[in-house]
């Protein structure tokens, strides 16, 4: 039962411990702790998206999950997908498509687009739209986001 | 905003959990998906002492059949719920909701256990546990009990629960032969909380209906059981006669709260629609 506690993760595959504050969540960490400032926060209550970050696989809401819930985790940032090249032809796309204008969505459409494509197959823009149903955009609207990662699915599953 | 200061803890047992809710009472709060509490932490509209992390208590987790029902576990996340075969085929009414519960970053976390014991009144699966007459399993120091869905929703995010109680799991009766489901809801956005929902789970041999089971969401402070809409179609052939009487009986069971997002007729309406559909689909996919 404590306020403070020591945890260990990798992030971005690089091994990480720090001590942290209970109630600190998981961007706050990346953004203050680590630098690693890619992961956005918009409404800190998990509606717009902005915050998503992946754990252990999956995407989830860095605004409701505390650092210590971490400890032990693979955590996966924007800045490590960038690194890894994995998304580069995800990026290009949402660049020709004109999926981002202001930029803040960006980091978290990019991260769900991403596990979106793990399915390994198209989408209808329908299921598309469901699956970035929890990812708002407040400048660009979600048209061009739909075809740039449509674009990617063709392009990597064929059309 | 920030979270408010609190204590955290993450034991490993269930017993330890217990003896922790014990000690703490109000104080303490269960951290499950988080997906529910996280938000309210943030907004400071709560500020327990204490967060009991329950997320690796190995107990709570997991979905099995055994003798004709379904265990869920409460560490059950969404995700696994939406891509599990056994729900799919054992449990076709909540497989149906799943896709319609929040997005998919909030289902990776969120967790079966944590809709039921958050109670809100919006949310599908206390609707699909009351429709399917399922029972929670409840745990603390003081003794195991179970109490059938229908009598575990009291009100408005409240529930059975007691301050020192667990929700350990769901026993939820699997598909009988000849039996089917159906749900419908309307949302703003997909994901988001229903303005109206419906479930309906019931026997149909021929068009025949029996032992039919509607549970309506998002119109009062609970899932509620329709007794009259039920009734009304329990054993007759459906037909469109039928359908009427159960729009028509559903005003008797529902007194919908309005609100900014819809009135309290607009609600009716919803409901009354959505259940005539819903049978419609159940009668037709035979
Ligand atoms: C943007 C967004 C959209 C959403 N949309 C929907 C939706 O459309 N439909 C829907 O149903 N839900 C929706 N949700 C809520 C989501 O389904 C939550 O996961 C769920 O309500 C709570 O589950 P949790 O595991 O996250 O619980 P937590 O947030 O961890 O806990 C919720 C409450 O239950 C208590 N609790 C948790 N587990 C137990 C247990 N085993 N025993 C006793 N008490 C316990 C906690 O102490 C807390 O008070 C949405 C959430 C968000 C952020
Ligand atoms: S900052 Fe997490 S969902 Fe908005
Ligand atoms: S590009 Fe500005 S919010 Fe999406």
């Amino acid at each position: 039962m404590q306020e403070f506690i020591d945890i260990a993760l990798t992030v971005n595959g690089e091994p990480v411990s720090r001590r942290v504050e209970a109630r600190q969540h998981l961007v706050d960490f990346l953004r203050n702790e680590l630098g690693l400032t890619g992961s956005h926060l918009g409404c800190e209550h998990g509606v717009c998206g902005a915050c998503t970050v992946r754990v252990d696989g999956a995407v989830v809401r860095g605004c409701l999950m505390l650092a210590v819930q971490a400890d032990g985790a693979d955590v996966w940032t924007v800045e490590g997908l960038s690194d890894s090249g994995g998304i580069a032809d995800l990026q290009e796309a949402f660049i020709a498509r004109n999926a981002l204008q202001c930029g803040y969505c960006t980091p978290g459409m990019l991260l769900t687009a991403a596990e979106m494509l793990e399915a390994g197959r198209r989408m209808t823009r329908t299921e598309i739209r469901a699956f970035l149903s929890g990812n708002f955009c407040r400048c660009t609207g979600y048209h061009a986001i739909v075809d740039a990662i449509g674009t990617v699915m063709e392009r990597r599953f064929g059309g | 905003m920030k979270a408010p200061r609190f204590s955290y803890v993450r034991p490993e047992s269930l017993e330890r959990v217990l003896e922790l809710l014990a000690e703490h009472g109000d104080e303490a709060r269960i951290l499950a998906g988080g997906q529910s509490l996280m938000p309210t932490l943030n907004m400071r509209l709560s500020e327990p002492r204490l967060l009991i992390d329950i997320n690796r208590i190995d107990a709570l987790k997991g979905i099995s059949l055994e003798d004709g029902t379904v265990r869920v576990g409460a560490l059950a996340r969404h995700a696994e719920l939406l891509d599990s075969p056994l729900v799919a085929e054992h449990l076709p009414l909540i497989a149906a909701a799943m896709p319609h519960v929040a997005h998919v970053a909030v289902r990776n976390r969120g967790t079966f256990g944590g809709s039921i014991a958050l109670a809100d009144p919006a949310a599908e699966l206390p609707a699909c546990a009351v429709a399917l007459d399922a029972a929670f399993v409840l745990a603390s120091l003081r003794g195991r009990r179970t109490v059938p869905a229908r009598s575990f929703f009291h009100g408005l995010y409240e529930t059975e629960l007691a301050e020192d109680e667990l929700l350990v799991e769901a026993r939820i009766p699997a598909l009988a032969a000849g039996y089917r489901s159906s749900f419908l809801e309307f949302a703003r956005r997909h994901g988001d909380f229903a303005l109206a929902g419906i479930c309906c789970h019931a026997r149909i041999d021929g068009a025949v209906l029996s032992d039919v089971r509607l549970a309506c969401f998002g119109s009062e402070d609970r899932p509620r059981f329709a007794g009259a809409a039920s009734a009304a179609a329990e054993g007759r052939a459906w037909s469109g006669e039928v359908k009427e009487a159960v729009k028509a009986a559903l005003g008797g069971d529902l007194d919908p709260i309005g609100n900014f997002h819809a009135s309290a007729a607009t609600r009716l309406h919803l409901a009354r629609v959505l259940a005539g559909r819903a049978l419609d689909r159940m009668a037709a996919a035979g």
